[in-house]
């Protein structure tokens, strides 16, 4: 019991002392209140914006184009990497396209999304999923390639079609590849969100960030940056458990399997 | 199959063995130079034999059974199976590798039902005997653990369960009690030659153990290294079901000393 009691009283400990910090601090210093804000006022800003229901309205917003954006780009990113990964034609016409793409800043692609699909849900989801194609597609391709050949060999054996060596091996030897790419496409398709709402949007968190830039609103700025993180944590916290869960097999499951920038 | 007039004399070879090899050679091309992994190999085997197969590491056993089992293709000379050429895997050919090969996502009974899986039979039907194999193999309660969960010599022994399922008229196996402890590789020996009596088929089988080449073969072939050639052919005359016992007569040291003396004029096994 005293185990359980003891880190939890000691990180409650910690928070209040940093927001006492940060308190005290801004207010020895005289830090205006539109450069920084205090602890207080952040806090009053989240609680008025979850209350009147502005935050949750623009919540569903970029979860929206989070998700879907993500779950487009993995499926191109499978698509695509299947073909690469077994077809070396393929591989020889499209991989140089690829490694350009690859080393390009795929946020800087926004503005023509925006111009492309305009400011509503379409050119944020085409945004997210541009940023999340590339790991998700190197990735794949690894993992597709990464098939232990005995274990290919054993497939001819039984005699089984490529089809079948494709999706009863090949994909599930590349499952734990696939989990990595996906650790780091969820965190970059909340950046492609909000990127894509800065630049042009209707809706969105980001969008509202960029609103109160306008009116000075730095602390419902923070207070938005604190539901972000909170995002961003969450979805990546759920795509790890899938990742434990279907890779429950997987002994080298801690080890990242590849970095991918943006 | 129904073809053959079972000989009594197995050295007058029948029409259409079930597996035949003539002047097959194999050079595997490295970049450091050319391998002779196999020279010359002639070799017929019946319907039902039961052949084992030692000599020493490197000396090409690997590289004929995969040729055999329609993996590999071999530079020059004939390898047929019943009668046809070797044009790839077929689904009459169970094949245990030397290395387990299991897929870590899978359960034991589900990995023993690969074959079935690809074969896109109703998995039910064969629950009760994969269960019942992996029980003969010492695996019973085993079935919903993962490969990871089991020690080498329990996994090498899902491998052999899982050739054995979709009994394959002709069995290749590849060193598969290799992993495990003496007593074990005893009972596993015992059981194969029990499942072989029960249902009779043609067995390749490679060993590095001579007593386990003579206890279950019908012949024993020696290989020799550089370059992979098949140096002697013994004819095992022991009654069946052959046991322990009969490994310490006089007939086996006579076996023995035999495959010994062609080993040792090539430096020994490997
Ligand atoms: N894919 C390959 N490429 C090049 N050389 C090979 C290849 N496979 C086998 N060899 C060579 O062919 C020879 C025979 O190999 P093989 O695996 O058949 O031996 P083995 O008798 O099965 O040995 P062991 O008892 O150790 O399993 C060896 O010299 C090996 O180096
Ligand atoms: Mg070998």
């Amino acid at each position: 019991m005293r185990r359980l009691v003891f880190p939890i009283i000691l990180s409650i400990c910690l928070f209040v002392g940093l927001m006492t910090a940060w308190d005290v601090s801004i207010r020895l210093l005289k830090v205006p209140s539109y450069i920084i804000p205090g602890p207080g006022a952040v806090f009053w800003a989240l609680y008025n914006g979850i209350a009147t229901g502005l935050y949750w309205e623009h919540f569903k917003v970029t979860l929206t184009e989070v998700v879907i954006g993500y779950g487009i780009g993995l499926g191109l990113a499978l698509v695509l990497g299947s073909l690469i990964a077994v077809n070396r034609k393929v591989e020889f016409y499209f991989y140089p396209y690829l490694v350009m793409f690859q080393s390009m800043p795929k946020v800087a692609l926004a503005p023509v999304m925006i111009v492309w699909f305009g400011l509503g849900l379409t050119s944020k989801i085409v945004n997210v999923a541009i940023v999340c194609f590339f790991p998700l597609l190197v990735n794949s391709i690894v993992g597709l390639r990464s098939t232990d050949p005995d274990r290919i060999n054993l497939m001819r054996s039984l005699n089984a079609s490529e089809w079948q060596i494709f999706y009863m091996l090949r994909i599930p030897s590349a499952l734990p590849f696939i989990f990595a790419g996906l650790e780091v496409a969820i965190v970059l398709a909340l950046i492609g969100a909000i990127v894509a709402e800065f630049v042009g949007a209707e809706h969105g968190l980001g969008m509202l960030i960029q609103a109160m830039t306008t009116t000075l609103d730095i602390a419902g700025q923070f207070s938005i940056l604190l539901v972000l993180s909170l995002m961003g944590l969450t979805l990546n916290r759920i795509v790890k458990m899938l990742g434990n869960r279907v890779l429950f097999w997987d002994s080298s499951r801690r080890s990242q399997k590849l970095d991918t920038k943006i | 199959m129904q073809d053959q007039s079972t000989p009594a004399n197995m050295t007058a070879a029948p029409v259409a063995g079930a597996i035949t090899i003539k002047n097959l050679n194999k050079v595997f091309d490295t970049g450091s130079g050319k391998v002779v992994a196999l020279q010359d190999i002639n070799l017929t085997i019946d319907e039902d034999e039961f052949v084992s197969v030692v000599g020493p590491s490197g000396c090409g056993k690997t590289t004929l059974l995969t040729i055999l089992a329609g993996l590999a293709t071999q530079t020059s000379g004939t390898a047929e199976l019943r009668g046809a050429a070797i044009a790839g895997p077929r689904r009459d050919v169970g094949v245990v590798f030397q290395s387990p090969v299991l897929f870590p996502w899978r359960s034991v009974l589900e990995n023993v039902l690969l074959p079935i899986d690809v074969l896109r039979l109703n998995r039910s039907e064969f629950v009760p005997k994969a269960e019942a194999l992996l029980a003969m193999a010492g695996l019973a309660g085993f079935e919903k653990k993962y490969p990871a969960q089991l020690s080498g010599g329990m996994q090498q022994r899902v491998g052999l369960v899982r050739a054995l399922i979709s009994e394959p008229a002709m069995l290749l196996m590849d060193e598969p009690f290799g992993a495990l402890d003496a007593l074990t590789r005893e009972n596993m020996n015992l059981e194969l030659q029990r499942i072989w009596m029960e249902t009779r088929r043609t067995v390749f089988f490679i060993t590095h153990s001579i007593g386990e080449a003579i206890f279950l073969g019908d012949r024993v072939l020696v290989m020799t290294p550089r370059p992979g050639q098949l140096k002697l052919e013994i004819k095992i005359d022991l009654p069946r079901p052959r046991n322990l016992e009969m490994m310490a007569s006089p007939e086996v040291g006579l076996y023995m000393r035999q495959i010994r003396e062609c080993l040792s004029a090539k430096g020994g096994i490997g």
